[in-house]
């Protein structure tokens, strides 16, 4: 138990997917100017995260080492995440159109997010079992969220701030996200 | 076909100017020889999925373009990615996780979405070289001052000798942040003096 409770928190705080493992740095800056956008968006990438982790292990350990197909590992990975994200969107519509309300835009957008095939990469490399890989993608999840939430915040007041010309935009948004991830370096020495 | 070229170095820089593929520039860039493999690994991919996507293009229905180009791309990561291993085993190992991932990577979706299901094949293999030499261009700058602040050397080459002190932060992950956000408003500044 104590295991699982460590390896959730530091994929939150010691190992955050955003700030120290670099996964997942577009839809950081992209969907990151209003804090409810980067709420929605945290929401819906520890969804799919999660499942995805899960799903992906169940397809390596009962498709793909099988039939001896392991090097097809990254094709079969982008497909079934491209399908589950597809699938996600459909059910949510389906089933609760609020929650389509919310999550909507954002669920396309996490495709490409290089840290849902980040994750999936990650636990077959660490040879989790699936309780383990589940975790550890809710983790990640949460610590995505965690980070873009943050960094919304201080974005909006970035506005009112009063900045050169040259530093406007992305460039400011990185210098901060550097300051955040100097903040997150300080969990190194927790577990 | 030069200006398809040449765009991608300056005009319309992966990573300077359309700020794309931000996630592998941050991670691997500790060291300008990490950077030379990451650039010339995604650049071969881009090239031939460029390539492919554009002799294909009037045979992939447009509904369902999205997957048959990522397929075409993890197919030529999956490439690269196995010979990497085969030959380069350190720098593979170097890299980890972001070969794989250079199938997400936007700057080639987004080549081609943008530019190779629209145009003939010669002008997108330019448009694919000009990107990769931008983009790996672009790693090596990002590289070498974060080598050079962060451990005083320039592909392992010690530069100021055994008094200097370096600046930790640098190859740490705040300094892949902060160094390339000052970069970007460099580049800005500079492109706002020489408006061409």
């Amino acid at each position: 138990m104590g295991e699982i409770f460590i390896l959730f928190f530091s994929a939150i705080l010691v190992n955050n997917f955003v700030l120290t493992r670099f996964l997942g740095i577009c839809p950081y800056l992209g969907v990151s100017h209003r804090v409810e956008m980067a709420v929605g968006m945290s929401m819906a990438v520890v969804f799919v995260m999660t499942l995805a982790s899960l799903v992906t292990w169940l397809v390596y350990n009962f498709i793909l080492v099988p039939f001896d197909l392991l090097y097809l590992y990254i094709v079969a990975f982008i497909l079934v995440i491209a399908t589950l994200v597809q699938l996600v969107e459909m059910v949510i519509q389906k089933v609760s159109p609020t929650l389509y309300q919310a999550l909507g835009i954002y669920l396309p957008l996490i495709t490409t997010n290089c840290a849902v095939l980040g994750v999936a990469f990650l636990n077959i490399q660490e040879g989790y079992g699936l309780l383990k890989t589940t975790i550890h993608g809710l983790g990640a999840g949460v610590g995505f969220g965690l980070a873009i939430v943050l960094f919304a915040g201080i974005r909006e007041r970035l506005e009112l701030a009063d900045i050169s010309d040259a530093m406007k935009g992305t460039a400011i948004g990185l210098v901060v996200a550097g300051l955040l991830s100097l903040a997150f370096m300080g969990f190194l020495g927790l577990f | 076909m030069l200006k398809e070229l040449a765009k991608g170095l300056w005009k319309e820089n992966p990573i300077f100017r359309l700020v794309l593929g931000i996630c592998p520039t941050l991670a691997v860039t500790t060291q300008a020889i990490n950077g030379v493999a990451m650039g010339l690994a995604t650049a071969v991919v881009l090239v031939c999925s460029n390539l492919v996507i554009s002799s294909l293009r009037k045979f992939i229905p447009t509904r369902v373009r999205i997957p048959s180009f990522i397929v075409i791309i993890a197919s030529f990561v999956s490439i690269v990615n196995m010979i990497m291993e085969g030959f380069y085993f350190e720098l593979h190992k170097e890299l980890g996780l972001f070969l794989p991932l250079i199938v997400v990577n936007c700057i080639i979706l987004g080549r081609a979405e943008a530019f190779a299901s629209k145009n003939p094949v010669l002008s997108s293999l330019a448009d694919g070289l000009g990107m990769g030499i931008g983009f790996t261009l672009s790693l090596i700058v990002l590289g070498s001052i974060r080598e050079i602040l962060g451990a005083g050397a320039i592909f392992g080459v010690s530069l100021f000798g055994e008094g200097y002190l370096p600046f930790l932060v640098m190859v740490l992950p705040p300094g892949a942040f902060i160094s390339l956000g000052l970069l970007l408003g460099l580049m800005n500044r500079i492109s706002k003096e020489r408006p061409s």
